[in-house]
């Protein structure tokens, strides 16, 4: 993007994704979020003297399957390092973290821009290391630290700056926490911390090549919020450089409430995290046959499923989109579709329609995954079916998903049970539209003469006596043979 | 008073009823206390003990391997429920909730760990002159110094208060002090013992050993706690032979090396004297001995020095008053940390932090730090390439013998110095065994090295089981 003032900005995004492995990065502990402080904690993620990390594999898993859906290089023996600094919720003095020799090297991640336009934005490098336990700092006069996060383990998915806007950017984060919630390395919740992202920002004269002083812009924790803290940096910068002034090297951090970025600490005072190889780790192995079994297990990469969903089952983008935003929603979908069998091509739409309207807002209402939603693809399938081949009206159909849904029973069922079969028997609906007819004189009059409207009002009040069985297109039919 | 007996007689006793733990442990007990002032202890646990010592009198003859042997752990090996310090006043008051791997192994074989011993600082010293809790003394000169960093255990042994006593060895702690004081010391391979619950000076350096008075107890004890620990990412799967089966006293054959660089003009002539005795001994029951060179010996204690503080200055930033131990007070965290970090730790161990800090941080990285890992591979090298052409290496311990309280302290360098002949087993990671080997003209007894090949302790085990019975 070229700023409207002239200048470019340029853009490189550090995503930390908190993986969701059972246990700690180099302990047993539990990984859970929201338990009392201090409980997950034993003497390595706690620092004790004497303590030794053991580095859990399930670890390793997640950050090579992100590289491969990424498409980054996976490092044959990569290692870990000591990053040192001083801060109360890091227990041992040091954070273990990948320096020189990451995991996972290189890789892209591709963005599909408001216009339609894709993207290429490029990574750097992924690697692995541990989180810093929470410090909180409003609760009476003192920090209080919860070291139950110490030791959990987190991928940093590191970007080159190929990032031009704040939209962009927010696009990049999104399209990454869709990657990592369809490999179920991550559950990629901004406000809970599980997603982290922090923007290196800086702007350059439209047409220039050479890079322009960055900052740094820590705590966005949403994606508008990452939106909104980029572009007041870079009108920050871009008002300071049109002013005379020039940009420092700094860290600043975002706050929401305020809609402004303050300035952390300075760079010219910068930590020296005096990285060295850890000593207490061996090299982390990735041997070839194993990241080619990863490989061959990785689920389909979500942007090839959207453009699968648009071309197999001729859904509109606008569809195919939301059915791919997350992977549980694209599973339901096709299941339901599965089921529907020869018709499934056919009906894809209607399932669309269902899934995208009712079943995800249940589902939003409920706050609940998918994967625990009451209604199994089967019985959406097997109302979808009904509608098509007449048994119930579409009418029907929205009261029979709220009886699935409270009661979990199948469609045939519960129309069996309610007596919701669709009344398309010409002769029952005949008697009902004539009895209509004579009870109503006065609209019939008016209807003959020559106020077609009035037809809206026979079909209303044919349904109101059949409690919205009879098929409407019968209904139709027949009222407009026997009122003329 | 105790009597001194070795671990195979020990665990005869116990097990035939002979003698109970009981006993064996009250008699040390009553050693301890009458040597106190060696000021070899830092803790002792004299009730519950006597519990164990019971508990295990109970099992007779299905007692463990080191049922009847008292034995005591240095101050940087954690113990569950107990003071674990590193004779640092900045763990003031810490109490470990957590065993080491080797406390838990001893204790399953029925040792009664009765107290831990005195050391220098973090294990920074060559002669327990930094410990906060004042310096031990040599059992046989209380005006000189018993080495370090583990001069407590060293001392202990020699003075009859233990059996055995566990070490640690980063640069020479163990072996150093065993060789002052007179007594076997041993460092096994690096990751041959798991480090677990080893309070870290330089994880990549450090490994626990035993003291010991003979080198068949150093075996036993060796058998113990050798092993891959789950717990310990950098214990080794090596399998553990028998130790105490490879000391058959027969050298028949054995390659031993001489190290020309060691063994030059500028060698004591007393300890080159001794070393050269025992030389004979070895080649009249038909060893083959040979010179070897390991040319980048000179740059071995510069190299130590810039890798053990660089990781110990990691190492030690946890210890920082926020969470356990001393804390001094701060109107600002920086302002907390400062203060408990300059009043928690001793002058050497702020030196080495500081050196540390400095070999690590940007723009000195390369020159030292870098560097100093290409000269280490260089010595493991040197290592491998004489182990092509004999089974076990020969040295001086030390380059004198217990130097006198207060001779060195002023004079950090002197002081590194004496670690010249055994900070190349550290770098390398290979196995180094001190055995008393004489005295000096005083009287002070000197200590002789043998270095073997990564996971050989065997051999210098039978190499040193050898030396002492002629
Ligand atoms: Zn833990």
């Amino acid at each position: 993007m070229t700023a409207p003032s002239g200048f470019e900005a340029v853009i490189g995004l550090e995503v930390h994704a908190q993986l969701r492995t059972a246990s700690k990065a180099f302990c047993g502990c539990s990984t859970r979020f929201g338990d009392e402080p201090n409980t997950n904690v034993c003497p390595v993620c706690l620092g004790l003297p004497g303590a030794l990390p053991v580095l859990n594999r399930g670890v390793v898993e997640s950050a090579v399957r992100m590289g491969l859906a990424v498409g980054s290089s996976i490092a044959p023996t990569s290692i870990f390092a000591r990053k040192n600094y001083f801060y109360p919720d890091l227990p041992k003095g040091y954070q273990i973290s990948q320096y020189d020799e990451p995991i996972c090297r290189g890789g892209t991640v591709e963005i599909d821009l408001d216009g339609g336009a894709r993207r290429q934005v490029r990574l750097t490098r992924i690697h692995m290391e541990e989180d810093a336990g929470k410090s909180i700092h409003d609760a009476g006069d003192g920090t209080l630290v919860d070291v139950n996060r110490s030791g959990v383990p987190l991928i940093e998915i590191v970007s080159e700056p190929d990032v031009r806007s704040p939209r962009e950017a927010a696009l990049y984060v999104q399209k990454i926490r869709q990657i990592v919630t369809y490999l179920g390395i991550c559950d990629g919740n901004m406000e809970e911390g599980s997603l982290r992202c922090d923007a290196n920002v800086s702007v350059r004269p439209a047409g220039t090549a050479a890079l322009g002083t960055k900052t740094e812009v820590k705590n966005m924790n949403s994606f508008r919020n990452v939106e909104r803290a980029i572009e007041f940096e870079l009108n920050r910068q871009i008002a300071l450089l049109r002013s005379g002034g020039t940009v420092l090297q700094e860290t600043l951090l975002w706050d929401a409430e305020s809609n402004t970025a303050h300035p952390m600490r300075s760079k010219e005072e910068a930590d020296d995290y005096r990285y060295f190889p850890e000593p207490d780790l061996v090299p982390v192995t990735a041997a070839e046959a194993w990241v080619a079994q990863l490989r061959s297990e990785l689920p389909e990469h979500p942007t090839l499923r959207r453009d699968r969903f648009e071309k197999t089952y001729g859904l509109p983008r606008y569809d195919a989109d939301v059915l791919t935003a997350e992977r549980g929603t694209a599973d339901y979908f096709e299941s339901v579709v599965r089921e529907l069998g020869a018709l499934g091509a056919d009906s894809a739409k209607a399932a669309s329609n269902w899934v995208m309207t009712d079943v995800l807002r249940v589902v939003g209402e409920r706050r609940i995954d998918i994967a625990e939603f009451s209604v199994p693809p089967s019985s959406l399938a097997g109302m979808i079916r009904l509608i098509g081949n007449g048994t119930i009206s579409g009418k029907i159909a929205k009261e029979v998903f709220s009886a699935m849904l409270e009661t979990g029973e199948r469609p045939e069922r519960i129309i069996d049970e309610r007596g919701l079969l669709q009344l398309s028997d010409e002769t029952a609906i005949g008697k009902v539209v004539d009895d209509v007819i004579a009870r109503n004189p006065g609209p019939l009059a008016t209807y003959r003469s020559g106020n077609a409207q009035l037809l809206g009002f026979f079909v209303g009040e044919v349904m109101k006596q059949t409690k919205g069985k009879a098929n409407p297109q019968v209904v139709n039919a027949l009222l407009k043979q026997r009122l003329t | 008073m105790a009597v001194i007996r070795d671990i195979h007689t020990h665990r005869s006793l116990v097990r035939s009823g002979t003698a109970s733990c009981e006993t064996i442990t009250r008699g040390f007990l009553d050693s301890i206390r009458e040597h106190e002032s060696l000021n070899a202890f830092r803790a002792l646990f004299p009730e519950e003990s006597l519990g164990r010592a019971r508990a295990i009198d109970a099992k007779r003859s299905t007692a463990g391997a080191l049922a009847g042997v008292v034995l005591a752990t240095k101050d940087n090996i954690c113990r569950k429920g107990k003071p674990t310090g590193c004779c640092s006043k900045i763990l003031e008051g810490y109490v470990s909730p957590y065993d080491a791997t080797v406390v838990r192994r001893l204790e399953e074989a029925d040792a009664v760990l009765v107290g831990t011993t005195n050391m220098d600082e973090f294990a920074m010293g060559s002669s327990t002159e930094n410990s906060a809790y004042g310096t031990t003394r040599h059992p046989l000169d209380a005006q000189r110094v018993p080495g370090g960093s583990s001069g407590g255990s060293a001392a202990a042994v020699a003075a009859g208060l233990v059996t055995a006593a566990l070490g640690s060895d980063t640069g020479g702690s163990i072996r150093q002090p065993a060789s002052f004081c007179g007594v076997v010391g041993l460092k096994p391979t690096y990751g041959r013992v798991s480090r677990y619950g080893l309070v870290a000076f330089a994880s990549s350096l450090d490994q626990i050993g035993p003291l010991t008075r003979t080198v068949r107890d150093a075996a036993e004890i060796l058998q113990v706690i050798a092993g891959h620990d789950p717990s310990d990412a950098t214990s080794s799967r090596e399998a553990v032979p028998a130790y105490v089966d490879a000391l058959t006293r027969d050298v028949k054959g054995l390659r031993v090396g001489l190290p020309k660089e060691y063994f030059t003009t500028a060698l004591d002539k007393g300890i080159a004297d001794a070393i050269m005795s025992r030389v004979e001994f070895l080649r009249a029951r038909g060893a083959v001995v040979r010179d070897v060179s390991l040319p980048h010996a000179e740059y071995s204690v510069a190299t130590y020095y810039v890798i053990s503080t660089a990781e110990a200055s990691s190492n030690l930033a946890r210890f920082d008053g926020a969470r356990y131990g001393r804390r001094s007070d701060g109107t600002t965290l920086a302002e907390m940390y400062t203060r408990s970090r300059s009043e928690g730790f001793g002058n050497e161990v702020k030196r080495r932090i500081m050196l540390g800090t400095y070999v690590l941080s940007a723009g000195y990285y390369d020159a030292y730090y870098r560097k100093a890992q290409k000269m280490r591979r260089l010595i493991v090298n040197d290592f491998e390439n004489a182990f092509r052409e004999v089974d076990c290496i020969l040295t001086p311990t030390t380059p004198t013998t217990a130097f006198a309280v207060g001779e060195k302290a002023g004079d950090p360098l002197t002081m590194y110095l004496s670690d010249v002949f055994t900070v190349s087993a550290n770098l390398a990671g290979i196995p180094g065994l001190s055995i008393p080997c004489g005295k000096d003209a005083k009287g002070l007894p000197i200590g002789l090295q043998i270095l073997g090949k990564r996971f050989d302790e065997s051999t210098i085990l039978r190499t040193g089981d050898f030396l002492e019975s002629v």
